[in-house]
């Protein structure tokens, strides 16, 4: 119950930390909240040789609500999405699923970027990435420089506690892009008790028309497949297929496997039913597309229909 | 890197100064020291309690710079200069319990003691936050801790018992 001995490293700058990663190699793991690392590192489910501490670093502890997205460095608690008034008021999506992660203790410590770098499949701001279409910014040292790239939600999580980020590369912030207008959201979960790891949850959002009608959707789901799986939920918001209709939908999009929290099927009725359930809260969130706004993308869209008919003719 | 005097051993030893109860404490810890163990091992604090080692339990909660922080899933050594809160220093320096102690003492918020100083923890930050919090946000702010014995209805009633206590003391 105590952990491995390893070399810890305080590095003060993201250039330092990624030479040091290019270094150490699978030797080296980063640290920054721990609150996922360091019970693995106690009951040596993991033993790095070496510990890479993120939190020296100035200048990675922002969250920029800025146009279109929510932006958060490496450092920032779950805890302070919760608090920003201005994250609230941009995505309240990001602050609900926020919410619903552990325990309020826990949130002091554990960080946005830690809970994406660790792809938990039964953790929530995975599924929210993958629901919006977000990413992260990796950076690595290569070649002698510091080298950064964008890796999309979808590219992102590989399985299970497994990314497609290379072993020296440092994710330095996450991008969760806001809703757009017109469009409603929930988060749905169920655990055996507040605060555990959900036995299945879904992250959802709903885009209505101008008349509050659903047009399209998407669901992404926890603990129901080994990455977040990411479900077009459109198929099952037409008018006559009603509840039943998304309930089947989502039930036949999943493909949980058992283990000793809950079978198969009953994680896969869950996942239906809290999809249900959270479409309702969605819709009743989602505000209708304002009239102008439409009739503008009405005229918008309509030489595009036209041409691409047209181009099917030909 | 450029060259480095000698390659680190996992066993160095790291000086660690923290602010515990107002107080500067320091020790020469290995990295793998959990900060729970540096302050029942090393500061002999004994007060802060080790019961599942690995973030379930909240019975090693202390606060961190203010906030609950579970202190078996934080190295010491991450947390040099930092001011620590323990149930050591919840008492007057005569050994006079806080509002909080007095509380749980008053409402039976305790009956082996063992989780006891990770809710008294939690309980000062509450109110320290919300002076006077309503039913819910104290389920919220206590829902990671365990307690086997009481049931937890002693203890949320403790809390409010605390708050008013607290409040008589600093109108």
């Amino acid at each position: 119950m105590k952990p491995a001995p390893f070399v810890y490293h305080r590095p003060v700058s993201v250039e330092d930390a990624a030479r040091l990663l290019a270094e150490l190699g699978d030797e080296g793991k980063v640290v920054a909240g721990g609150q996922s690392l360091v019970p693995l590192l106690n009951f040596r489910l993991a033993a790095p040789a070496h510990l890479v501490d993120i939190n020296g670093i100035a200048g990675l502890d922002w969250v920029d609500p800025a146009d279109g997205a929510v932006d958060v460095g490496a450092t920032v608690r779950h805890s302070r999405l919760l608090r920003e008034r201005e994250v609230a008021a941009a995505h309240p999506l990001l602050v609900e699923a926020t919410g619903w992660i552990a325990h309020p203790v826990i949130r002091n410590r554990g960080t946005v970027c830690g809970s994406l770098a660790h792809a938990d499949p039964a953790a929530e701001l995975p599924a929210v990435l993958a629901l919006l279409g977000g990413s992260v910014e990796a950076v690595a040292w290569r070649g002698g420089s510091l080298a950064s790239r964008r890796v999309p939600a979808a590219e992102l999580f590989a399985g299970p506690l497994q990314t497609t980020l290379e072993v020296d590369e440092l994710v330095v912030a996450a991008t969760f892009p806001t809703l757009a207008a017109g469009t409603g959201w929930a988060v749905e979960e169920l655990a055996r008790r507040h605060g555990d790891y959900a036995l299945a949850g879904v992250v959802l959002s709903v885009t209505v028309d101008g008349d509050g009608k659903p047009v399209s959707g998407r669901a992404a789901y926890l603990s129901c497949a080994p990455t977040p799986a990411v479900v077009d939920i459109g198929p099952g918001l037409a008018g006559d297929a009603g509840a039943n209709g998304l309930y089947d939908l989502v039930a036949s999009s999943l493909d949980p496997t058992d283990d000793i929290h809950a079978t198969a099927a009953y994680r896969r009725h869950l996942a239906a039913t809290l999809t249900v359930r959270a479409l309702d809260r969605a819709l009743a969130r989602a505000q209708p597309q304002q009239p102008e706004l439409a009739a503008v993308s009405d005229v918008m869209a309509a030489p595009t229909a036209a041409s691409s008919d047209g181009g099917a003719e030909r | 890197m450029s060259a480095t005097p000698r390659t680190p051993d996992p066993h160095d030893l790291h000086e660690v100064v923290v602010t515990v109860n107002g107080v500067t404490r320091s020790a020469q810890v290995p990295a793998r020291r959990l900060l729970s163990d540096m302050l029942r091992h090393d500061l002999r604090m004994t007060g802060t309690h080790v019961g599942c080692e690995h973030g379930v339990c909240g019975a090693c909660t202390v606060l961190l710079d203010g906030e609950p922080i579970r202190s078996c899933l934080t190295f010491a050594v991450m947390v040099d200069g930092a001011r620590i809160t323990t149930v050591e220093g919840l008492a007057g320096p005569d050994g006079e319990l806080g509002p909080v102690q007095r509380a749980f003492r008053e409402c039976h918020g305790l009956q082996c003691g063992f989780c006891t100083p990770g809710f008294l923890l939690l309980t000062t930050e509450l109110l320290a936050r919300s002076p006077e919090p309503a039913e819910g946000e104290i389920r919220d702010a206590l829902g990671g801790n365990l307690c086997r014995c009481t049931g937890y209805v002693n203890i949320v009633r403790s809390v409010r018992r605390a708050a008013e206590l607290a409040g008589e003391q600093s109108p």
